[in-house]
């Protein structure tokens, strides 16, 4: 060949790859430019979605928004319509902000333990209705459930809870807060505690489900568990109405394998069918209370054949999520995230299948119910679906994982697909507005999302989550605002603002703390040995006594009461380079119990900006060295 | 002169007629309800507290608003000017102030009942006296809490007079000193015994 005409070749091949390129590019470009223009999901016309999220200045919003804080260990307060951050409610963890995890009560409720996995926050109810009384919330990492008062805001209780393994679905509330759920996620050997390796997961290895019983002060006890078989109980719900007196776990692995180096994620994914689990709460309260149960690591633990004829199985597309009971309470939604349809199960059909005994295996004493006797339709909501929420005018919603959008379809024939709305991106939970009570409001939608890449002012890789307003009162979903939360909300709940009633001053009347002091006169400090004991009052802008003496090594114990009656009159006690403190509401007694190991002389001040005179709101710890 | 004179014993001679009498029945029926309401209200405003301070001062003990808090809170913040606490155990006027209008009752009676006009005059004289010297001691008591200012306190303030009657700004705060439904009802008692010593002018003196 012409070295030339090869040469004109290359050249021309050269101009021509080049050519393409540049058009390949310039159509990358076109297809995917970075920034807000570009992103195809969760657009919204500007005007109307200002209008319908614009809380004015000193206005208030409808809706309470409890996130939970996910490993953060907290629950978040927002806004509904502004999405406005309003506060955070530590629960499993401790903050500084408002002391908690300082002071003797809420260290000693917080058991030494440092964080907690909260997921699934579940308002007390009364008729299947949110009643505004508390707030439950899981501890995904510590078998272990927490009571918020929300009158205070603040958390009054954790319980945990032997044999849980991994609480994750949890805390789902019946309609009247008799019970809330508890369940293994992680299956181990019982009693918790007990030792056996690994290849003998199936024989040695159990789940337990739970009741948690809920006292009509609010107190939680644990009601009964249920030895259940080495799967992995996901999430779930409870049943109202047409279903009450239910509870409904999803669960996957019913391989019911967990061989090492195979990956779950393989050998939990091989059947084409896993389950949910419905246990009759009322029939295992009965048997523990006919002493069927055994006290099995200090918790009433009950066979499945102890409670025959109240616990089932109803087999779910595999590897399924959530499961969620509609507002009828006839409809239990159950979606497989390896599958892309929702199952829709006719909860009157189950109870005519457990009568007629139609089923169609029985797995450790437990009655699988035949799947077309009980399953009522099978929607294609598309790739990934994982829950299912409510707008109490027929619609369901369910959040789709894999394809980063919301389905909205209608319950009932023809089963169809009525609208898909794009989020950004990959949406978790979801919840509209009272949405899994028996009447939800059907105006608001969040959708929780994991990942908000792009979306917002970058900060590093670090990057926080979404959540996505999207308004549902017509027919076609609209979003309308972009929030931002620290990690990590998994579920959340919207309560209507009217249901709740908090108050913000604890008066001196209903304090009733046994070492409240009011007056100056009763301010004062006491030896006995080696524990020194305080008497301490806060008010603007002096702590009264000012000075405490100690010994290095004296055990120190200060009853702090903020005498302010008055509503965000907060005070703050600081010990300088001691690691401490507290935060006292308006009225509120605190105690603080330690050791005075170093000596010298600390400062003491308030640490909640107070007054004009804040600055002087301080004192000093002396602190006797032993020589 | 003499003839000014003969006109004021005539006019304290006359007798009251039958509606005069209900008048001074109903006015003295009046007084009651001011026991359990209040006479008089301060309000204090500023951006801070949006709902406003609110103090009441009744015959026989002073209340405040959000359960009694409001008090608490005016004195909290009075101690940064070195203002003494207002407690009602200060006050001697919520002993005998209940004990007069109790008097004024029977005063009033007293003229129904004996039907002369110079009783009436009496019950007049005398409320307005007390209602005059009830004033100033209101005013005395602002007084002395606005001129008594701790010197050592953390904020140091010119001695002030709060307002007794109407709008003064006091600080930050904005104040309104005004009376309340028993003020009200006590100020309707005398107009009612001054109408009554007018619908009885024409009568017959004794």
């Amino acid at each position: 060949m012409d070295i030339r005409r090869l040469n004109k070749t290359l050249v021309w091949l050269l101009l021509l790859s080049l050519a393409f390129g540049l058009v390949f590019i310039g159509c990358a470009k076109e297809r995917a430019p970075r920034g807000r223009g570009g992103v195809e999901a969760g657009r919204s016309d500007i005007m109307e979605a200002a209008l319908k999220t614009y809380v004015a200045p000193g206005d208030l919003d409808e809706y309470y928004l409890f996130y939970s804080g996910g490993h953060s260990g907290q629950i978040f307060v927002a806004g509904v319509p502004s999405m406005r951050h309003i506060c955070t409610i530590p629960v499993f963890t401790p903050y500084p902000g408002t002391g908690y995890g300082f002071d003797d009560e809420s260290k000693a409720m917080l058991g030494g333990i440092s964080w907690g996995d909260s997921h699934h926050p579940g308002p007390s109810e009364t008729n299947g209705d949110y009643d505004g009384r508390w707030l439950f919330i899981n501890d995904n990492a510590h078998g272990r459930i927490a009571r918020i008062d929300l009158g205070d805001f603040k958390t009054k209780q954790i319980l945990k809870v032997p044999n849980i393994s991994a609480n994750h679905g949890s805390a789902f509330v019946t309609p009247n807060t008799e019970y809330i759920t508890m369940a293994t996620r992680m299956s181990i050997p019982i009693p918790q505690g007990r030792y056996a390796d690994v290849d003998e997961y199936a024989e040695e290895y159990n789940g337990i489900v739970a009741g948690i019983k809920v006292a009509d002060d609010g107190e939680m006890s644990l009601g009964w568990e249920i030895l259940v078989p080495p799967f992995n109980y996901d999430l779930g719900d409870a049943g109202k109405l047409v279903s009450d007196g239910w509870m409904f776990w999803t669960c996957y692995n019913s391989e019911r394998e967990f061989i090492e180096g195979a990956k779950l994620e393989v050998t939990a994914s091989q059947r084409d069918k896993d389950f949910v689990m419905a246990v009759n709460w009322r029939d295992a309260e009965a048997a523990v209370k006919a002493g069927k149960a055994k006290m099995i690591g200090g918790a009433p633990v009950l066979m499945p054949k102890d409670i025959a004829g109240s616990i089932y199985f109803i087999p779910l597309a595999k590897s399924p999520h959530g499961v969620d009971v509609a507002p009828s309470g006839k409809w239990i939604i159950g979606s497989g995230k390896l599958s892309p349809t929702t199952t829709v199960f006719n909860w009157e059909k189950a109870l005519a299948a457990m009568k007629a005994k139609d089923f169609e295996d029985t797995v450790d004493d437990i009655p699988v119910l035949r799947y077309e006797a009980v399953m009522e339709a099978e929607v294609p909501v598309g790739l990934g679906p994982l829950h299912t929420q409510f707008d109490g005018k027929g619609f369901a919603y369910t959040s789709l994982f894999v394809e980063s959008s919301v389905a909205k379809w209608r319950i009932g024939p023809p089963w169809d697909i009525v609208d898909k709305i794009p989020v950004a991106y990959n949406i978790g939970h979801l919840v509209t507005a009272e949405g899994e009570t028996v009447n939800p409001d059907g105006n608001y939608l969040v959708a929780l999302n994991k990942l908000s890449k792009g979306r917002h002012l970058s900060v590093g890789p670090s990057i926080p989550e979404s959540a996505q307003l999207i308004d549902i009162e017509g027919e076609q979903m609209k979003l309308l605002y972009d929030a931002f939360t620290e990690p990590e909300p998994h579920y959340a709940v919207m309560v209507k603002a009217d249901k709740l009633d908090p108050f913000e001053v604890y008066k001196k009347e209903t304090n009733h703390h046994p070492e409240a002091i009011w007056s100056e006169e009763e301010a004062r400090v006491e030896r006995k040995g080696n524990k020194v004991e305080v008497w301490m009052l806060s008010v603007r802008s002096f702590f009264a006594p000012d000075v405490i003496r100690v010994n290095e090594g004296d055990n120190v114990t200060i009853h702090i009461t903020n005498i302010e009656q008055t509503r965000d009159e907060l005070h703050g006690l600081a010990i300088d380079d001691y690691n401490l403190n507290i935060v006292i509401d308006p009225g509120e007694t605190k105690s603080v119990t330690f050791k005075a190991k170093k000596p010298g002389v600390f400062a003491f001040y308030c640490t909640n900006f107070c007054s004009a005179l804040h600055q002087e709101m301080q004192g000093y710890f002396l602190v006797k060295p032993k020589s | 002169m003499k003839k000014y004179i003969d006109w004021v014993s005539q006019f304290l001679n006359k007798q009251l007629n039958l509606q005069s009498r209900i008048l001074i029945v109903l006015a003295a029926l009046i007084i009651i309800p001011s026991f359990f309401l209040p006479l008089w209200s301060l309000e204090f405003w500023s951006a801070q507290y949006p709902e406003g301070l609110d103090m009441y001062v009744y015959s026989h003990k002073l209340e405040s608003g959000d359960d009694g808090n409001d008090l608490v809170e005016i004195n909290i913040l009075n101690h940064y000017i070195g203002m003494k606490a207002i407690e009602a155990e200060d006050f001697s006027e919520f002993k005998w102030i209940p004990l007069a209008l109790l008097i004024f009752i029977f005063i009033a009676f007293r003229a129904a009942v004996f039907g002369k006009m110079g009783k009436l005059v009496d019950a007049v004289f005398l409320f307005v006296y007390f209602g005059i010297y009830s004033l100033w001691t209101f005013w005395y008591r602002l007084y002395t809490y606005g001129h008594n200012l701790d010197p050592r306190a953390p904020v140091n303030l010119d001695p002030f007079m709060p307002p007794v009657f109407g709008y003064k700004p006091v600080g930050q705060f904005k104040v309104w000193s005004y009376p309340e439904a028993g003020g009200y009802l006590l100020g309707v008692f005398v107009l009612l015994l001054v109408v009554a010593m007018w619908l009885s002018r024409k009568e017959e003196a004794l």
